[in-house]
């Protein structure tokens, strides 16, 4: 065995002599391009392209009433997205939210029923949220379940309970003055009061997620968990805080759907999940993890939103409607790796004629059996 | 010279082997579930013995049919760790589809309806895996796509029409009525379905690949297994088996329409999840899935069977899935355990 | 063995692969621009060179995963185009990764025979079969491995016999080992080359690249040297050194390989009492006082990372204490070990060490994040700044702050991870084989600034397989086996033997 280079040289100091990569001259895609080029920025330009296209080309749409309406309708889906925003990012889902509004009203309709103070209604619907995220969260991040599999359990138990608490009767009669505050606006703006309580809870996770050493910390653990663990960022405490948050919105989202329609019904916002989530991923958060933002998401929202909106406005069915969120959820996905595959092959090509042509005595078309070209 | 994973003692290897076939058993992913619908049936059985009766035997088998389908091609997508959402909306379209045949070509063969609706299904399933493989998108975004996508043709295509049996020629429905045994028509199609599959699944080379993928997806492509072939190969026979269930489910049912099978997909993942096939793909078995499928819809008959209020249904239904990821996870944990401790450590 | 310097043109052997002026480029990065390779029957062929020198890049060529943009490649002396990694196969080419690919959900005998299982009549796989000549492999190589378990759960060693085995029973001609012992020591490195020189004998031809010169010397042949994605040179393993081949590498003369200045010894600042996790480690006691570098020697899997781990907090343990400076450190709380003063540069550095998909400001920083935030938002200016400190200081070379850390070379990435401990001012860092697979101009670096941060009184804890390393840089050297520590060896008597024979054989010495 001979001996490692062992040759001791103490005048070597610092700087070693390495290959100076050139300084920092090319400074690729930083800073503001980077901002202005994102995948979720992308959306937003979407967003407001759509809307200038709408207020110009669609009757009716540019009115206080459209925009009213329109918000009214998108509110339980915005406010779902912002806690399923951070959780995707974190590389984990949540399938069972649209389970847990239903639960919600669900109770709502008994408690009120029973005679409860309605204060003390709103309460007990919003805690029964926060224990349901908290359940969740228990078995995805402290016993380090499968979320996709948890939640889709999770799914079918909260509705399955909504259904046992209120089978199925519909509680209708919710005091007028709270109703008809949810679907006042505000002034002559046609912004409904309640877009006040969303933007501030919009305000809050977008916070959280970008400004925060949580919000780093949520980014980290989502492309990798154990490098998150090694920087001290504590994982099961983030992930189940987050379901925690996913529970607590996805009450409100139904305590909003059972005041805003005047309905407890246990089939409250059923599938509301594929649409948040369909949303989501639209707006550019990574399903794998690590990417994605609040504006992103909300603009992801916003744009299924509209577009089903003045689908309506101009008469088409909701038939196309279904059919544009599934093509465009597909290609806001599909595209990027097409574009990346075309670059890809055009540069290789140019590249390839810029190589030195080794040996051009096209040993490079035979086949692996081994046949025999004449040089 | 010896390296790595000996025995620490010979008396132990002799014993794991003479009792190899009950561990064998014993290690089996399907144990809860098989034991869980044994344990459901005796129970209902003792407390209402009609449950067990000829006709209760046949809703029992009726309803579960379809799921059992569909199920066993769900799992042979989630075993590649993929995950295909879509199969609702593929059942609906060939449902209807089905419907729309027997009312535009009269008198047509009972074989040719089987074939376009699988052919359908198989057509819907490749687009999934198309997408999936080619687009290197992962598969949950894309069936999330075209779930919403082939409803929306459903919708776009049957509109406000709905077909109903008696459109249909009475012998395709007597594929539902009709039985052999005790067993319905359909019900036997599912079983040939189920062990045809398995067969595949766990004897034919191809057939492993499917689990190799689950297993490691990267090791698969460096090992050189034809990846985007064979996953391509199980969103394809998800489709056909989600067609299949398409044309039965119009056997089965008096009415085909723009929201047949609505909703279903979740349902689905669960009998498989239920049934031991690992959410992340690799490990699990179609056999499994089929059983998962059946203790799901038995749970409804059963409910009823002892007059459980039907509300309760689905609230069980979850906390069944729950049990089986954490069942699944205690065992994985005392495996990794057993495992930790047969290796010498003989560095 | 072959004794001939000359090339093998114009000779009667034909060589059983060969690859010239192969070209390589993934859009406007040119991995490999002139490779070069030949390898003869019998022959173990040693291919050296940095990080990005373009040898994963050749590897991949020959196993089919990459197409040739240019160049020749003769298998046997005959053209060949791979198209696929099966095309390599068919060829007669087996290629094993540094890292195992095994499938863990699969049993071993499956592992080995995936893709190519033994039929029954029926044209259905035949498991017994495939049990029993997975059972004449293992006996082949002298291993008792089951091949009715599962592949989760196999040590590292274990898995390379797999491929080993996988490779054989391929009746692979020419077997493409890369870099097979970076997670291996001592003894198992020995079991390798006696089935890689057993391979040999008849007549099989093998590609070896490895970062260990000490094992390139002992088990090659020849050595090809790559540099900057050329093929350098070739020589005959007996006719040059390693100060040689090192040159050529880096393609200058290279500073001292351990710059190890003795530092000035100052109090204690880790304590370890006790410690024990059960299964994993027992009674680990010891110190390490500020300026001192301790090395944690042993072989893979004697519980020197599990201690580590438990130190720093990521895995709980059952009694024992740890202190720094006297204070008792929170268990399994990574958080309370960072607040109190402890830095941990982890084995993996692509896994634990960076969030590979990050840029390198955010990775730099997120050791950070809380200090940085005041009332509890980050400033984005500041964070960058921070990062850029002591990216500066370590001359991390990457084009922007905002690049993602995967764009880095290894040694660089490396670079990141202490930067981003050495901006939380530690007084007791953990480096855990702080030079894997990292190019040898970037490992004297690293050397040194470990020296360097020893010299300002941080106390460092070194775990590392390679004995040169252990031996160049550590003021004391800490011996484990099995869980245990088994030696405490000064520096001055800290000898390769000593060190082997104390994490080899079980010695309960007192301590």
């Amino acid at each position: 065995m001979s001996n490692p280079p062992t040759e001791l040289l103490p005048t070597a100091t610092n700087k070693s002599g390495t290959r100076s990569a050139g300084a920092p001259t090319a400074r690729g895609r930083t800073g503001i391009a980077r901002i202005l080029l994102g995948r979720d920025t992308v959306i937003i330009y979407a967003l407001v392209v759509f809307i200038i296209y709408a207020a110009l080309f669609i009757p009716r749409f540019a009115s206080p009433v459209s925009t009213g309406f329109l918000l009214l309708d998108v509110i339980p889906a915005l406010l779902i997205a912002l806690p399923m925003t951070l959780i995707i990012i974190t590389g984990e889902i949540d399938l069972s939210v649209a389970s847990i509004a239903g639960l919600t009203s669900a109770l709502m309709g008994v408690l009120w029923a029973a005679g409860l103070d309605i204060g003390l209604v709103l309460i007990v619907s919003l805690l029964a949220g926060v224990l349901a995220g908290a359940f969740n969260g228990l078995l995805v991040a402290v016993l380090g379940l499968p979320s996709l599999a948890v939640t889709i359990g999770t799914l079918a138990l909260f509705r399955g309970l909504a259904l046992v608490v209120i089978g199925d009767n519909a509680v209708a009669n919710f005091p007028p003055p709270l109703t008809s505050f949810f679907t006042s606006k505000l002034g002559g703006t046609g912004i409904p009061t309640v877009m006040i309580g969303v933007v501030l809870v919009a305000i809050i996770f977008g916070v959280v997620l970008h400004l925060t050493p949580f919000g780093r910390g949520l980014f980290a653990l989502g492309y990798s968990k154990e490098a998150a663990i090694f920087v001290g960022i504590k994982v099961v405490r983030a992930k189940f805080w987050l379901y925690v948050a996913s529970g607590s919105v996805s009450a409100l989202a139904g305590i909003y759907w059972t005041l805003r329609y005047s309905s407890a019904r246990s089939d409250n916002a059923s599938g509301l999940e594929l649409t948040v989530i369909a949303a989501v991923l639209l707006g550019g958060v990574s399903i794998f993890g690590g990417k994605g933002s609040i504006p992103g998401a909300i603009a992801g929202v916003l744009l299924i939103g509209t577009i089903n909106f003045t689908l309506r406005l101009g008469r088409i069915s909701d038939v196309v409607l279904i059919i544009v969120t599934g093509t465009l959820l597909i290609a806001s996905v599909v595209a990027p790796s097409i574009i990346d595959g075309i670059t890809k092959w055009l540069h290789t090509r140019r590249h390839r004629r810029t190589l030195p042509q080794a040996s051009a005595s096209g040993a490079t078309r035979a086949t692996a059996s081994g046949v025999q070209e004449g040089k | 010279m010896t390296i790595g994973t000996s025995p620490p003692d010979t008396a132990a290897t002799a014993m794991r082997r003479t009792s190899g076939g009950l561990a064998s058993v014993l290690r089996l992913r399907e144990l809860p579930v098989t034991l869980a619908l044994i344990a459901l049936v005796a129970l209902t059985y003792l407390a209402n013995p009609l449950f067990l009766g000829q006709q209760g035997m046949k809703d029992l088998l009726l309803n579960a049919t379809i799921v059992i389908i569909l199920a066993v091609g769900q799992a042979m997508v989630i075993i590649t760790r993929n995950v295909d959402l879509s199969v609702g909306s593929i059942l609906g379209i060939v449902a209807f589809s089905t419907g729309t045949l027997f009312v535009a070509v009269p008198g047509i063969p009972i074989v040719l309806i089987f074939l376009a609706g699988m052919a359908l299904g198989a057509l819907l399933g490749s687009v999934n895996g198309f997408l999936v493989t080619v687009a290197k998108v992962p598969s949950l975004v894309i069936t999330l796509g075209t779930l919403y996508i082939y409803r929306g043709l459903n919708n776009a295509w049957a509109g406000g029409t709905q077909y109903f049996a008696g459109d249909r020629p009475d012998s395709f429905g007597a594929l539902s009525v009709d039985t052999i045994a005790g067993f319905p028509l359909i019900t036997l199609i599912a079983i040939v379905v189920v062990i045809i599959v398995a067969i595949f699944m766990a004897s034919t080379r191809p057939g492993r690949d499917l689990y190799a993928i689950g297993s490691d997806p990267e090791a698969a492509k460096l090992f050189g297994i034809p990846v985007i072939r064979r996953v391509l190969l199980a969103f394809l026979s998800n489709g056909v088996l989600a067609g299949l269930a398409g044309v039965l489910y119009a056997s089965r049912f008096n009415s085909v329409g723009a929201t047949t099978g609505t909703g279903l997909e979740f349902d689905i993942i669960a009998a498989a999840v239920v049934g031991g096939v690992a959410i992340f793909g690799g490990s699990g078995t179609v056999v499994g899935a089929a059983i998962g499928a059946l203790l799901l819809t038995t749970i409804t008959s059963a409910l009823a069977a002892i007059r459980v209020d039907k509300f309760w249904q689905q609230a069980i239904v979850g906390l069944l899935i729950l049990a089986a990821i954490v069942i699944d996870r205690i065992t994985r944990i005392r495996t990794a355990k057993k495992l930790r401790r047969s290796e010498a450590r003989d560095v | 063995m072959i004794n001939s310097p000359e090339p093998t043109i114009g000779r009667s052997i034909t060589p059983l692969l060969s690859l010239r002026g192969a070209a390589k480029a993934f859009g406007p990065v040119i991995a490999l621009a002139d490779g070069v390779v030949e390898i003869l029957p019998g022959e173990i062929h040693a291919l050296v060179g940095e990080n990005g020198a373009g040898k994963s890049t050749l590897v991949k060529i020959l196993a089919g995963l990459y197409s040739l943009d240019a160049g020749e490649f003769l298998v046997q002396g005959k053209p060949v185009t791979f198209r696929t990694v099966a095309d390599s196969k068919a060829a007669g080419i087996s290629v094993i990764y540094q890292e195992p690919t095994l499938f863990p959900d699969l049993t071993v005998a499956e592992n080995i025979f995936i893709g190519r299982q033994p039929k029954n009549a029926l044209g259905l796989i035949n498991r017994s079969a495939m049990r029993k000549e997975a059972r004449a492999l293992f006996e082949q190589l002298g291993v008792r491995v089951d091949p009715d378990r599962i592949a989760e759960g196999l040590s590292i060693a274990d898995q390379q016999i797999i491929e080993i085995a996988k490779a054989i029973s391929l009746d692979a001609n020419v077997l493409i080992m890369d870099e097979p012992t970076a997670a291996l020591s001592g003894l198992e490195v020995e079991r390798l080359f006696h089935v890689a020189r057993a391979l040999c004998s008849n007549g099989a031809g093998i590609l070896f690249i490895s970062h260990r010169f000490d094992e390139v010397f002992a088990l090659s042949d020849r050595i090809t040297v790559m540099r900057d994605g050329e093929y350098i040179t070739t020589h005959q393993t007996n006719e040059v050194t390693s100060p040689q081949i090192v040159r050529e590498m880096v393609g200058r003369d290279i500073g001292a390989l351990f710059p190890k200045v003795v530092a000035e010894v100052g109090e204690t600042v880790l304590k370890v009492s006790d410690l024990s996790r059960t299964g994993v480690f027992a009674d680990i006691s010891f110190e390490v006082k500020a300026g001192e570098i301790v090395a944690l020697a042993g072989l893979v899997g004697a519980g020197r990372t599990e201690v580590a781990r438990a130190i720093f907090g990521i895995d709980p343990y059952d009694h024992g204490s740890v202190e720094l400076h006297g204070a008792r450190v929170k268990p399994n709380n990574p958080q309370a070990a960072i607040d109190a003063g402890m830095g941990f540069v982890p084995e993996d550095r692509r896994k634990q060490g960076l969030v590979m998909d990050l840029s390198v400001a955010r990775n730099a920083a997120l050791t950070l994040r809380n200090r940085l935030s005041r009332f509890g938002i980050i400033n984005a200016a500041t964070e960058r700044r921070a990062a850029e400190d002591w990216t500066t200081r370590l001359q991390v070379k990457t084009r922007s702050q905002e690049y993602k850390v995967s764009t880095l070379s290894g040694g660089n990435q490396q670079k990141v991870v202490l930067a981003k401990w050495l901006a939380t001012e530690p007084t007791f860092l953990i480096v855990d084989e702080p030079t894997r697979g990292i190019d040898v101009g970037t490992k004297s670096e690293v050397h040194r600034l470990l020296s360097d941060l020893a010299g300002r009184g941080i106390a460092i804890l070194m775990i590392s397989s390679e004995l040169p390393e252990v031996l160049g840089m550590a003021d004391r050297v800490l011996v484990m086996h099995e869980g245990r520590l088994t030696a405490r060896i000064d520096r001055a008597d800290a000898t390769a033997e000593s060190i082997m024979h104390a994490a080899t054989a079980k010695l309960e010495r007192s301590l």
